[in-house]
C-alpha cells in the first residue's frame, strides 16, 4: 500500500468506526456482573477445623489423582497443539506435580 | 521457648509438620487441633479467594479438582500482597505448568482472561473521548495521531477458542465452541467490564495504540486481516480512547 | 483532593460493616444504621464501582476505615507500599475513624489473610509499639487497635492481654476498639472470666466496639473450641456481655460485622436494630 491508499483506509475506517456509534449499539457481548465481589478483603476467621488446611492430599504430588471434569468435558475440542491427546479427555494422565 | 513468625508459618501450611511447641491450650498441653484453626483460616480463605476470582476455570475443571489445584497453588504462590481483589496473577503461568490440567490446554488463556477482567473492574475511571474528536482529523494528519487506550483495556489472544469457551460457561444457550484460534478484548465502559471478539490482528493493533504508536504504525504492526473499522468501533463505543494527541 | 465526607467523629450509635451487596438497601432505607465500616483493603484499587459507591456512601454517613492486612504484629518492617496505600484511601476519604488488628498477617513478603496471633512480652510490646506510631505519624491520626480472637496461647507470654493493651495505649497514645464478640471467644478458648477481663480493659480508651457472631467447634480433649466466623447473629451471652460493658462504658460506636454467608439486608438490620436497644435501654 502507497501512503495514500493507507491514509485512505486509515480515514475510511475512522469514519465507519464513528458512524457505526450513531447508527446502531455496538453488538451486546458477555457482561461480567460477577466480578463485583471478587476477591474482598475481611476479617472473619475460617470454618474452623474442617480439614481444609490439614489435608495432605490436597497438594502432595504423589497422592493426586483428580482429573478435570466440569464443563470442559463438553467443550470437544479437538487435540492440543502437540497432537498427543483430545482436550478435556479422562483418558490416563501424567500425574507427577511441578517441583 | 519462643515462635517466631517463620516458625508459625512453615508448620501453618504444612499439615505433616509438628505444631511449634510453645503453643498451648489453656491447660498448657500442646495445641494441636487449636492451631489447625489457622491452618483452615489460611488454606480456606485463600481457595475461597481463587474461586471467587476464577469461576469459569473452576467450572471448566469442577469443584472437587479445583479445590484441590487451588491448595496446590495457594502454598506454591501465597499472596505477595494483602490485596485479596488481585490475588492469583500466578494463575496462567502455573495452570501452564500444572501436569494434572493438562488435558485442558486452554485453561491457562481462560485464567488470564478472568484476571484481565478483574484488573478491568478495578482499573482508574476515565472520561471517554467524544468520537466527533477523532472525526474532525484532517486525513492527513490522522496517521500521525496517537489514542491514548484506557487502562481498564486489555487484549489476550489465543490459539483456541477463548472467547466462545467463556460465553458458552457464562451465557445461556451460547453456542459450543469450535476450534480455532480466537482474540478478544476486555474493556469497561461504565462499571461492568465486558469481553469483545476481535481477531489477533485486531489485538496487536491495540496493544500498539495502547503503548504509545500512532494510528499509522498500529496499522502497519497488524496484518491484512485487521478489520480498523470494526476495531475503532468496539474501541470508541466502549469508552476505550480517552484522549487524542 | 475533594473531602468526601463532613463526618470527623463515629456517633455513638449502631453501625454495620459494609457489604456491595446491600448498597441500595442501605441507600433507601439504612432503619437504625448510623455509620459504616469498610475494609481498607476492598477500596485500595484505582476506581471502578467499589470506590464509586464509596464516595456515594461518604456522602451520607461516617465511615469507619477498618484495615485487615497492615500486619501491625508482623516481626519485619510494615509494607511500606501498603501502608502508602492506606495513607492514599485515608487522605481522600477523610474517615471518621481508622482502625486495624493487634495481629499479624505478612511475613517474609508473603501475606497469609489471617489474623495470626502474638504473644505479650516486652519484645512484642516494643515493637507493636513502633508499628502503631510509624502508622499514626504516617497518617497524621490516632488510631484504633482491636483485641483478637485467641484459639491458643504462647508459653512465652508474659502479660495479660489487657495489660498489654493497656500499655500500648500508654506508650502510643492509641485508642482501642473492642470486639465483644472476640472477648468471648478467647475467654471461652482460654477458660478466662469475659466479665473479668471487660473489668481490666481500659475502657477509656475504647473508641468503637465490635460484635460479631461465631462458630462452636470443639479441641482434641472436648474442650470447647470457638471460632470467630462473622457468618452467624450475635448470641445471647455476647449481647449479654455488652449490655455488661455498655453499663460500665457508657454508649460507644457500636459495629455489626458479618463477613461470611452475609443475609439479606433485612436480617442484618434486625441485628442493627437490637444493637440500638442495647445502647438505649427503654
Amino acid at each position: 500500500m502507497s501512503n495514500a491508499t493507507k491514509t485512505l483506509v486509515l480515514a475510511s475506517a475512522v469514519a465507519t468506526a464513528v458512524a457505526g456509534l450513531t447508527t446502531s449499539a455496538a453488538a451486546a457481548d458477555v457482561k461480567c456482573f460477577g466480578v463485583s465481589l471478587a476477591g474482598e478483603n475481611d476479617c472473619a476467621a475460617g470454618p474452623g477445623t474442617t480439614c481444609a488446611g490439614t489435608s495432605t492430599v490436597d497438594y502432595q504430588g504423589n497422592a493426586w489423582t483428580l482429573v478435570p471434569e466440569g464443563s470442559c468435558e463438553t467443550m470437544e475440542l479437538p487435540a492440543a497443539a502437540d497432537g498427543t491427546e483430545r482436550a478435556g479427555s479422562l483418558e490416563a494422565l501424567e500425574r507427577d506435580l511441578p517441583a | 521457648m519462643t515462635v517466631s513468625q517463620s516458625d508459625f508459618t512453615a508448620s501453618m501450611l504444612d499439615p505433616a509438620a509438628s505444631v511449634p511447641s510453645g503453643l498451648q491450650n489453656p491447660d498448657g498441653a500442646a495445641a494441636s487441633k487449636r492451631f489447625n484453626v489457622y491452618r483452615n483460616n489460611v488454606a480456606v480463605s485463600l481457595s475461597d479467594a481463587l474461586e471467587t476470582a476464577f469461576p469459569v476455570v473452576r467450572k471448566l475443571v469442577g469443584d472437587q479438582f479445583f479445590r484441590a489445584m487451588a491448595g496446590v497453588y495457594l502454598r506454591k504462590h501465597p499472596p505477595k500482597s494483602p490485596l485479596m481483589m488481585f490475588y492469583g496473577a500466578a494463575m496462567p503461568q502455573f495452570l501452564s505448568r500444572f501436569e494434572p490440567a493438562k488435558s485442558v490446554p486452554y485453561l491457562p488463556d481462560i485464567a488470564k482472561v478472568e484476571l484481565a477482567l478483574r484488573h478491568a473492574y478495578h482499573a482508574a475511571d476515565t472520561k471517554p473521548l467524544d468520537a466527533n474528536a477523532l472525526a474532525a482529523v484532517a486525513p492527513d494528519a490522522l496517521m500521525r495521531t496517537r489514542l491514548k487506550i484506557a487502562p481498564a483495556i486489555q487484549t489476550i489472544t489465543s490459539p483456541y477458542p477463548i472467547h466462545a469457551i467463556y460465553r458458552a460457561n457464562t451465557v445461556a444457550d451460547a453456542s459450543k465452541p469450535i476450534m480455532q484460534p480466537e482474540a478478544l478484548v476486555v474493556t469497561r465502559a461504565g462499571f461492568d467490564p465486558e469481553i469483545h471478539l476481535i481477531n489477533a490482528a485486531a489485538a496487536s493493533c491495540i496493544d500498539a495504540l495502547a503503548q504509545g504508536q500512532s494510528l499509522g504504525e498500529a496499522m502497519a504492526v497488524a496484518d491484512d486481516t485487521l478489520d480498523l473499522g470494526a476495531t475503532l468501533g468496539v474501541l470508541l463505543a466502549q469508552g476505550a480512547v480517552t484522549e487524542i494527541y | 483532593m475533594l473531602d468526601v465526607s463532613n463526618h470527623t467523629s463515629l456517633p455513638p450509635r449502631p453501625g454495620v460493616g459494609y457489604k456491595p451487596q446491600h448498597y441500595n438497601d442501605i441507600m433507601r432505607d439504612p432503619g437504625p444504621v448510623a455509620w459504616l465500616e469498610i475494609h481498607a483493603e476492598n477500596y485500595m484499587g484505582d476506581g471502578g464501582r467499589p470506590i464509586s459507591q464509596l464516595r456515594h456512601l461518604a456522602e451520607r454517613f461516617p465511615v469507619s476505615v477498618h484495615g485487615v492486612g497492615l500486619s501491625i504484629g508482623g516481626e519485619g518492617t510494615l509494607d511500606p507500599d501498603h501502608l502508602a496505600r492506606l495513607k492514599h484511601l485515608v487522605g481522600w476519604l477523610n474517615p471518621a475513624s481508622f482502625s486495624e488488628h493487634l495481629a499479624w498477617s505478612t511475613h517474609d513478603s508473603h501475606f497469609y489473610n489471617d489474623l495470626l496471633p502474638l504473644p505479650y512480652n516486652a519484645a512484642t510490646l516494643a515493637r507493636v509499639a513502633a508499628h502503631i506510631n510509624q502508622v499514626q505519624d504516617t497518617l497524621g491520626r490516632r488510631m484504633l487497635l482491636e483485641n483478637p480472637s485467641s484459639y491458643l496461647a504462647f508459653a512465652e507470654s508474659s502479660m495479660s492481654e489487657t495489660d498489654f493493651l493497656r500499655e500500648l495505649v500508654q506508650r502510643t497514645g492509641c485508642g482501642l476498639l473492642l470486639d465483644v464478640n472476640n472477648v468471648f471467644v478467647s475467654a471461652t478458648n482460654l477458660k478466662t472470666s469475659p466479665q473479668a477481663y471487660i473489668d481490666d480493659f481500659p475502657l477509656d480508651a475504647v473508641g468503637e466496639i465490635h460484635l460479631g457472631g461465631h462458630d462452636e467447634d470443639e479441641d482434641e480433649t472436648g474442650a470447647t473450641l470457638l471460632i470467630d466466623s462473622h457468618g452467624k447473629p450475635v448470641v445471647d451471652p455476647v449481647w449479654a456481655l455488652l449490655d455488661y460493658t455498655l453499663a460500665k462504658s457508657g454508649p460507644k460506636p457500636l459495629l455489626i460485622e458479618w463477613d461470611t454467608d452475609v443475609p439479606e439486608w433485612p436480617i442484618l438490620c434486625a441485628e442493627t436494630e437490637r444493637a440500638a436497644m442495647a445502647l438505649a435501654p427503654a
